[in-house]
C-alpha cells in the first residue's frame, strides 16, 4: 500500500512529466469530444444526438465554454509547458533534480483537482456547465440568475480556474528557480538549450499572468457572492428585472482577463518554438542560425506579449485611442516573430533535412506558425477587426496559430522524447501516416474558417440553418470543415495505437537515438562542467559529425 | 559548512558584502571564479554551502513576483472601479463612490508591522554570525537558536497584535455601517485589501511558528538558517506591501 502511494505521489520529475501528458491526454480527449459535438451539431442542428438528445442554444454555449477551457488550460497550458519541462529540463540544463521537487509534485495534483472540479461542473450543477465563454465576460458570468449553468456551475469553474491559477504559479515559481539556480557549472546563457530558454520565458510569463487572472476570479467570485459590484454595471437587467446594483466595469473584467489570456497564447507557443528550434538543427545537423538573436526573440515575445492585451477588446467600447496604441505593440510583435521564422528558414536551407516524424510535426508547427501568424497583424488592426471580431475569421486564427501549432510541437515532442519515456522509438511509418493525415484535415478545418469568417458568419452562434437561414452559401463548407473535422480527429487513433503499441513492442531505442547535443541524452552523468554550446553539429559534409554536450572540449584534437 | 560571514577587519575594508551577501570570489569555499564577471565564462549552479540558501531565496523570490502582480490587479482594480460610472437620465456622468475614511487604529497597527519587521530582521541576522555557527560546529550549544529565538517570538506576538488591531478597525468599520454588503464599492475595496493582506499575514504567522519549531528541531544549521531567512524575506514583503496598500487607503480615497 505504501509502495503504490509512494509512486502515485512521486517527486520524480520525469514520471510528473508523463503524468502531466496524461493529464493533458484526458482534457483532449474530452475537448476533440465537445468540438466533434459543435461540429456536428452546425451541419445537422436538428438531429437528435445520441445520450444528448435535441442540441438546445445554451447546451451548444456550453460546449464552447468548456471545449475552450480544457483546450487551453488543461492542454496547451499543462503538456507543452510543464508536461515536456518535467520530463527533460534537469537534465537539458545537468541539474541533480528539480529545485523544489516537492512543489512540483504539488503543483501537478493541483491541477489535476482543478481538472476535476471543472469537469464535475458539467454533471453535479443542475444546470450545466457555464455557459459565458472560456473568457466568462461579465455581466453574463457575475450573475447566477443569467443562464442554465451560471450558477453552480460558474462557481465551480472559477473554483476550478483558481485551483489551476495557484497551481500554475507553484510549477512557474520551481521551474525559475531551477533554471535560475540548477545549472551545472559551465551551462552558460549561451551553451542552454532553446528549450530551456522557452520554458524561462514561459514561466516568467505564467507568474505574472496567472496572478492577475486568480485576482480577477476573486473578484468576480466576490461579485456573485459576496453583493459587491466590481464588474455588474447600473441598471443591468435580466429578464426585465433591474439586477445591477452600483457602477460595476465590466471592461475592468476585459482587462484584467486578457492581461492574462494574451500570455496565456505565449506560454501555449513558446515551448513550441523553443522544441521547433531545436529539432531543426538537430535534423539538418546544423548549429542554430543566430542562436543569440533566436533567445533573444523569444525574450522580446514574451516581454511584447505582456503589454498587448488590448487588441483583444477592440469592439468592447474601449477607448480609441487606447485601441491604437495596443494595434501598434500589436504589429511590433510581428517583428521578432519574423526574425525567428527567418532563424528557422536559414538553418532548414541547405541543411541535409532527415524528414523523421519529429521533424515532420516540427515543420508542421513552423507551418501553422507562418499561415496563423500571418492573420494576426490583420486582426491587430481596429478597423478591421470591428468586421472580423466576432466572425469565424478569429476561430481560424487563433486554432492555426494556437492550437494546431501548439498540438503539432506537442506531437513533435513525443516523438521525439518517446525513447526517453518508454526506451523504445515510435513506428516511423504510421508517424509520418499520422502526420500527412493531420496535417491536410487540420488544414481542411481551419483554413475555410476564414473564409466563413469573411463572409460574416458569426462565432458563438449556435446555428446557421433554422427556420430562416442566412448564411445558406456557407453551408456546404461547413459541410466540408465538420467532415475534416472528423477525420482530423479519426488519425489521431493512428497516434494513440502508435504511442501503445511502440511503448510495448516499439523498436529498442539505442543510447541518444537522434544523435543530438543536448544533456537530455547523455546515457551517464556527464562532465562536471559544461564546455559546449547546445547546438554543435557540423554538416555530414564535413566528416566531423557533432560534439555533445556532454563531450569535454579538450578532447578535440 | 553553513553560509556565514565574518565581521572581521580584513574584510570589512576588502568590501562589505553585507547580511548574508555574497563574499568575495577568494574567500568563496567553492574557489570561485576569481576572473571577473564574465558573462559566457562564469561557473553557474554553484554547490558550496550557499546552494540550499540561494535556491530557497530565488523560490521566495519569484514565488513574491507573483504575488506581486497579484496586488498590482488589486490596486488596478481600485483605480479602474473608482472612476467607472454611468450618465444619470439628466445626461451628468455620476458614480457611486463614497470615500472611505480608514479607522484611525491603522496607522497604531501601521506602527506594529513595521516594528515586527525590524524584530524579524534582527531574528534573521542572529542566525548567520561565524561565531555563532563555529559554536555549534564545535558542540558546544546552539547560541543562535538562543540569540533569534526570542526576536522570532516577538516578530510572532506583534504580527498577531497587527491582525488583533485589523479585527478592531473591521468593527469600527462595521459599526459606522461600512459592512462589506454595503453598496459603497469603497468598502468592498477596504475589505478585500485588507483581508488579503490579513490572509497573507495568518500565512507568515503560520510561517514563523513553522520556522520557530524549526529553530528547535532542525539538525542542520542550513536549513535553519533557510527557515528564518524564506519567512524574513516574506514577513519583509508583506510589511512592504502594506506600506504601499495603506497609502493608496489613505491618500487615494
Amino acid at each position: 500500500m505504501k509502495r503504490i502511494f509512494a509512486r502515485i505521489f512521486t517527486t520524480n520529475h520525469r514520471t510528473l512529466g508523463i503524468f502531466y501528458l496524461y493529464l493533458a491526454l484526458a482534457a483532449v480527449a474530452v475537448g476533440t469530444m465537445l468540438s466533434l459535438l459543435m461540429r456536428f451539431h452546425r451541419v445537422w442542428p436538428d438531429a437528435v444526438i445520441p445520450f444528448f438528445g435535441i442540441m438546445k442554444p445554451e447546451d451548444y454555449l456550453a460546449l464552447v465554454t468548456m471545449h475552450g477551457t480544457l483546450m487551453i488550460f488543461f492542454v496547451l497550458t499543462t503538456a507543452p509547458q510543464s508536461g515536456f519541462a518535467n520530463l527533460v529540463l534537469p537534465e537539458q540544463i545537468g541539474a541533480r533534480g528539480m529545485a523544489f521537487p516537492r512543489i512540483n509534485a504539488a503543483a501537478f495534483w493541483l491541477t489535476v483537482v482543478a481538472f476535476l472540479v471543472l469537469i464535475s461542473a458539467a454533471h453535479i450543477s443542475s444546470g450545466g456547465a457555464p455557459i459565458s465563454g472560456w473568457t466568462n465576460y461579465p455581466p453574463l458570468s457575475a450573475l447566477p440568475g443569467a443562464g442554465p449553468g451560471q450558477g453552480l456551475g460558474m462557481d465551480l469553474w472559477l473554483v476550478s480556474i483558481g485551483i489551476f491559477c495557484i497551481a500554475a504559479w507553484l510549477s512557474a515559481v520551481n521551474m525559475l528557480a531551477t533554471i535560475l539556480g540548477e545549472r551545472r557549472a559551465g551551462m552558460t546563457w549561451t551553451r542552454l538549450p532553446m528549450t530551456v530558454w522557452a520554458w524561462l520565458v514561459a514561466s516568467i510569463l505564467t507568474l505574472l499572468a496567472f496572478a492577475v487572472l486568480l485576482a480577477a476570479v476573486v473578484l468576480l467570485f466576490s461579485d456573485r457572492h459576496f453583493g459587491s459590484s466590481f464588474f455588474i454595471p447600473m441598471g443591468d437587467m435580466i429578464d426585465g428585472r433591474v439586477v445591477g446594483h452600483g457602477d460595476g466595469s465590466p471592461l475592468l473584467w476585459l482587462h484584467l482577463f486578457w492581461f492574462f489570456g494574451h500570455p496565456e497564447v505565449y506560454i501555449a507557443v513558446l515551448p513550441g518554438m523553443g522544441l521547433a528550434t531545436s529539432l531543426f538543427a538537430n535534423f539538418t545537423r546544423r548549429r542554430v542560425a543566430g542562436y543569440r538573436m533566436m533567445a533573444g526573440m523569444l525574450v522580446a515575445i514574451g516581454l511584447l506579449g505582456l503589454a498587448v492585451w488590448g487588441h483583444h477588446m477592440f469592439v468592447s467600447g474601449m477607448n480609441p485611442y487606447a485601441g491604437t496604441a495596443f494595434a501598434m505593440i500589436t504589429m511590433a510583435i510581428a517583428v521578432p516573430s519574423t526574425v525567428e521564422v527567418i532563424g528557422w528558414l536559414a538553418t532548414l536551407w541547405g541543411g541535409g533535412l532527415r524528414l523523421q516524424a519529429p521533424m515532420l510535426f516540427a515543420l508542421g508547427f513552423l507551418s501553422f506558425f507562418i499561415v496563423g501568424g500571418l492573420t494576426g497583424p490583420l486582426l491587430a488592426e481596429p478597423a478591421l477587426d470591428a468586421y472580423l471580431h466576432n466572425t469565424f475569421f478569429v476561430v481560424a486564427h487563433f486554432h492555426l496559430i494556437m492550437a494546431m501549432a501548439g498540438v503539432f510541437s506537442v506531437f513533435a515532442g513525443i516523438y521525439y522524447w518517446f525513447p526517453l519515456m518508454t526506451g523504445r522509438l515510435m513506428n516511423e511509418t504510421l508517424g509520418k501516416l499520422h502526420f500527412w493525415v493531420s496535417l491536410i484535415t487540420a488544414y481542411g478545418t481551419f483554413l475555410p474558417m476564414h473564409f466563413a469568417g469573411l463572409a460574416g458568419e458569426p462565432r458563438h452562434y449556435d446555428r446557421l440553418a433554422g427556420p430562416v437561414t442566412s448564411f445558406p452559401s456557407l453551408i456546404p463548407v461547413e459541410r466540408a470543415i465538420t467532415y475534416s473535422a472528423l477525420l482530423l480527429a479519426a488519425a489521431q487513433f493512428i497516434f494513440l495505437w502508435n504511442v501503445f503499441a511502440s511503448a510495448r513492442r516499439g523498436r529498442i531505442a539505442e543510447a541518444n537515438p537522434w544523435q543530438a547535443t543536448t544533456l537530455e541524452w547523455a546515457d551517464a552523468e556527464g562532465p562536471m562542467r559544461i564546455e559546449r554550446g547546445p547546438y554543435e553539429y557540423e554538416l555530414p559534409s564535413s566528416g566531423k559529425g557533432f560534439h555533445p554536450q556532454w563531450e569535454s572540449a579538450t578532447k578535440e584534437e | 559548512m553553513p553560509a556565514t560571514f565574518t565581521r572581521n577587519q580584513v574584510e570589512i575594508e576588502r568590501k562589505d558584502p553585507g547580511i548574508g551577501g555574497k563574499p568575495p570570489y577568494d574567500r568563496r569555499p567553492t574557489g570561485g571564479g576569481g576572473d571577473g564577471e564574465n558573462w559566457d565564462n562564469q561557473p553557474s549552479g554553484r554547490h558550496g554551502p550557499r546552494e540550499l540558501l540561494i535556491r530557497y531565496r530565488l523560490g521566495v523570490l519569484f514565488a513574491l513576483a507573483g504575488d506581486l502582480m497579484f496586488f498590482v490587479a488589486l490596486v488596478s482594480a481600485f483605480f479602474v472601479r473608482q472612476s467607472s460610472g454611468h450618465f444619470d437620465v439628466h445626461d451628468n456622468f455620476t458614480n457611486d463612490w463614497l470615500p472611505l475614511a480608514v479607522p484611525p487604529i491603522l496607522w497604531l497597527n501601521t506602527a506594529v508591522l513595521l516594528l515586527s519587521g525590524l524584530t524579524m530582521e534582527v531574528a534573521r541576522r542572529q542566525l548567520f554570525h561565524e561565531i555563532d555557527v563555529m559554536e555549534e560546529w564545535l558542540g558546544l550549544g546552539r547560541p543562535a537558536v538562543k540569540r533569534a529565538a526570542p526576536w522570532l517570538m516577538a516578530t510572532l506576538v506583534l504580527g498577531l497584535m497587527f491582525l488583533g488591531g485589523q479585527w478592531i478597525a473591521w468593527e469600527q468599520l462595521v459599526r459606522e455601517g461600512y459592512s462589506f454588503i454595503s453598496p459603497n464599492p469603497s468598502s468592498h475595496f477596504f475589505y478585500l485589501i485588507t483581508g488579503i493582506h490579513g490572509l497573507h499575514l495568518v500565512f507568515g504567522i503560520f510561517a514563523l511558528m513553522g520556522a520557530l519549531v524549526g529553530m528547535f528541531t532542525l539538525k542542520r544549521v542550513e536549513l535553519r538558517q533557510v527557515a528564518v531567512d524564506s519567512v524574513a524575506w516574506y514577513w519583509h514583503t508583506m510589511g512592504v506591501f502594506w506600506i504601499f496598500l495603506f497609502v493608496l487607503l489613505v491618500f487615494f480615497q
